[in-house]
């Protein structure tokens, strides 16, 4: 195959020619709002994936923390020490690098959640779609029945019941993977409907009449020749659903719920912080409180642009 | 044995204000190598007609009784891992816009290798093979580039070519065509009926042409079926038909091509429309539009009656057919 397709590579675009000339890169190149949010974005992600190499301090170990160290403000007030350069929250865990624990924490939970509600919506909301009768009927009511308990309800539900059977040192141990869970699964409904609305506009379409004519089965249309077709959608929702992810953890590590305080996320140092923001020690919160903001709001003008230059609507091509 | 056998085909299309039937006891057959054309009206059932062979109607529409043979296995009962071993692989179908039977976000040579992979127990490499060999007989200019190419990149007369390379890709027995030039300019469609001419008769393809383009019907098919509100009117050789036509409907087509008219004249054109599937009037379905209607015509079905190597389904032909054996007889 390969010795095949490198004489062609020559004559033709290759796939980076090709992205270079499309319409995708070339507005991107001329909002200049799009620029910044891809690039802070990957500042965040970049920063939270190298976060156990760039980071001072190792907010996990618990030989590194010195209580006699909390609560020291940022290093640019008059208290401040300079080998903590965003000050420390009050059991003497250094902010920089806890935040950066933190966001790694927390872009994980919100990419394996939406990952996991695009699995469970795409199968639901194709098989809805495609097979449509019955089928799509009972599919789409669990949907509405899944949608008409907001997603923080069932996850305070969830968590809290497995915290008090299970117990709290389980709890903690497994906490990353049942915010996915819970997150991942209270929300497939989003994604279930747009592919559903997507799949029926699509099925019309004579090249699946082609597909089905050519003797393929059901399976291989769905996924080889409709799913190509719809993820447009898939990635605007998919942008918005991340920053929703990551808000749906911090609110559920503030209230208790989410990541445990010795493996702390944004929601959570947000959280622990709270109690001290009357004394004064404000960094705590209101720092990684901006990290959140700023990461959130991100991923949403990402979103937003990729569906004004996705949406087929708006250009023919 | 001939290679398609289609015996009292009736088709329902189960709609809330009740069955609605959009073919009505079809018959006819087709050898191997044999190409047929289907003429007749928007919504006379031309197209239901080709979905129903490889029994492919989309909801609500069904098989409501009669049989499709095809090499003596009757696809309206056959299991549906039988029937997909048969679509694409024995019987292809060719569609009438090639912008939209071709996927989108598939690049050409994806698609055609996908076929032969599904059918075909044969490498990639093979496979490529293959479909180059295909992109070349349908004459597309350098055909290894064209693989790696998306729909949009190519034009509309390179698309549909391509579309009928898909069609041969696995040298399939019998292609249903369905207005396959329809969506072409009229250079383009004189191409591609001449291609696809030539490569029925090279590998002894049967062909079902369906169009309402009567011209393109008497270049290329040996054999004509005329269908009007889902039934067949009038059937036999096409140059017979053409030439001689014996149902008033088809007499109406021929004389509303604008070569049949004296220059200056008006064309003549069949008055009204074809009635809705949900109320064809009693006995013939086209008595409400014909100029030489009779009693009887409002009364029964009209019967087939042979003229000459034609089958025509007229009561008119059926009486004077009646009045030549009494004479006979006296």
């Amino acid at each position: 195959m390969m010795s095949e397709s490198t004489p062609n590579m020559q004559q033709h675009p290759t796939a980076l020619q090709r992205f270079k000339e499309s319409h995708f890169w070339h507005s991107f190149k001329a909002d200049r709002v799009a620029q910044l949010s891809f690039i802070i974005f990957v500042t965040y992600a970049v920063l939270a994936m190298s976060a156990s190499f760039i980071a001072p301090f190792d907010p996990y170990d618990a030989s590194q923390i010195d209580i006699m160290n909390s609560e020291i403000p940022p290093s640019w007030q008059d208290e401040g020490e300079a080998s903590f350069p965003l000050g420390t929250d009050a059991q003497g865990r250094d902010m920089l690098s806890t935040i950066l624990y933190g966001t790694r924490v927390s872009l994980m939970i919100g990419l394996c959640a939406v990952a996991l509600q695009a699995l469970l919506g795409i199968v639901i909301g194709l098989t809805a779609g495609y097979l449509g009768g019955r089928v799509d009927s009972f599919l789409m009511r669990i949907a509405d029945i899944q949608l008409s308990f907001s997603t923080l309800m069932v996850a305070i539900i969830v968590l809290a019941v497995f915290q008090a059977t299970f117990g709290t040192e389980l709890y903690q141990q497994l906490a990353m993977l049942m915010l996915i869970l819970v997150i991942g699964i209270a929300e497939w409904p989003q994604y279930a409907r747009t592919i559903r609305a997507s799949v029926l506009a699509e099925k019309k379409k004579e090249y699946v009449d082609a597909a089905r004519v050519m003797g393929f089965g059901r399976l291989r249309i769905m996924f080889r020749h409709i799913l190509p077709n719809t993820l447009s959608p898939i990635l605007v929702i998919s942008t918005v659903q991340i920053a929703n992810a990551i808000i749906s953890e911090a609110s559920l590590s503030f209230l208790g719920l989410g990541m445990p305080v010795s493996q702390p996320s944004l929601g959570s140092l947000i959280s622990s912080g709270f109690e001290y923001i009357f004394s004064g020690a404000w960094w705590i919160t209101v720092i990684p409180g901006v990290v959140l903001v700023v990461l959130v709001l991100v991923m949403n003008l990402l979103g937003d642009w990729m569906r004004d230059v996705l949406n087929p609507k708006l250009y023919k091509g | 044995m001939p290679l398609l056998e289609v015996n009292n085909l009736d088709v329902c299309f189960g709609l809330r204000s009740g069955a609605v039937k959009a073919l009505r006891d079809v018959s006819f057959t087709l050898e191997r190598g044999e190409r047929l054309g289907v003429v007749g009206e928007s919504g006379a059932g031309k197209s239901v007609l080709g979905f129903s062979i490889i029994n492919l109607l989309s909801r609500p529409g069904h098989i409501s009784s009669g049989s499709v043979h095809f090499e003596g296995k009757d696809l309206a009962s056959l299991a549906p891992g039988e029937l997909r071993s048969i679509r694409g692989n024995r019987i292809s179908m060719i569609f009438q816009d090639p912008m939209m039977t071709l996927n989108p976000v598939l690049t050409i040579g994806v698609q055609m290798i996908e076929c032969l992979l599904a059918h075909r127990r044969m490498s990639k490499a093979d496979a490529k093979r293959v479909a180059l060999k295909k992109l070349q007989q349908v004459q597309i200019p350098s055909p290894e580039k064209r693989l790696d190419q998306y729909p949009h990149e190519l034009s509309g007369g390179m698309r549909q070519r391509i579309v009928i390379a898909i069609g041969l890709l696995l040298d399939p027995d019998l292609i249903i065509a369905d207005e396959p030039t329809t969506a072409l300019d009229v250079t383009i469609q004189a191409e591609i009926m001449d291609l696809m001419l030539n490569l029925c008769e090279q590998n002894n393809v049967a062909l079902i042409l369906i169009t309402h383009d009567l011209g393109v019907v008497s270049q290329v098919t040996q054999r004509m079926l005329v269908m009007y509100a889902g039934r067949i009117i009038e059937q036999g050789p096409t140059k017979e038909v053409i030439n001689d036509a014996q149902h008033p409907y088809t007499q109406g087509l021929m004389n509303a091509l604008p070569q049949m008219a004296i220059p200056g004249q008006k064309l003549n054109q069949i008055k009204g429309s074809m009635p809705p599937l949900q109320d064809i009037p009693k006995g013939c379905s086209f008595n409400p539009r014909c100029e030489y209607v009779m009693d009887i015509c409002h009364q029964a079905l009209p019967p087939f009656t042979r003229s000459g190597n034609c089958q025509v389904a007229c009561h008119m032909m059926a009486e004077s057919a009646q009045d030549k054996l009494q004479l006979k007889e006296v």
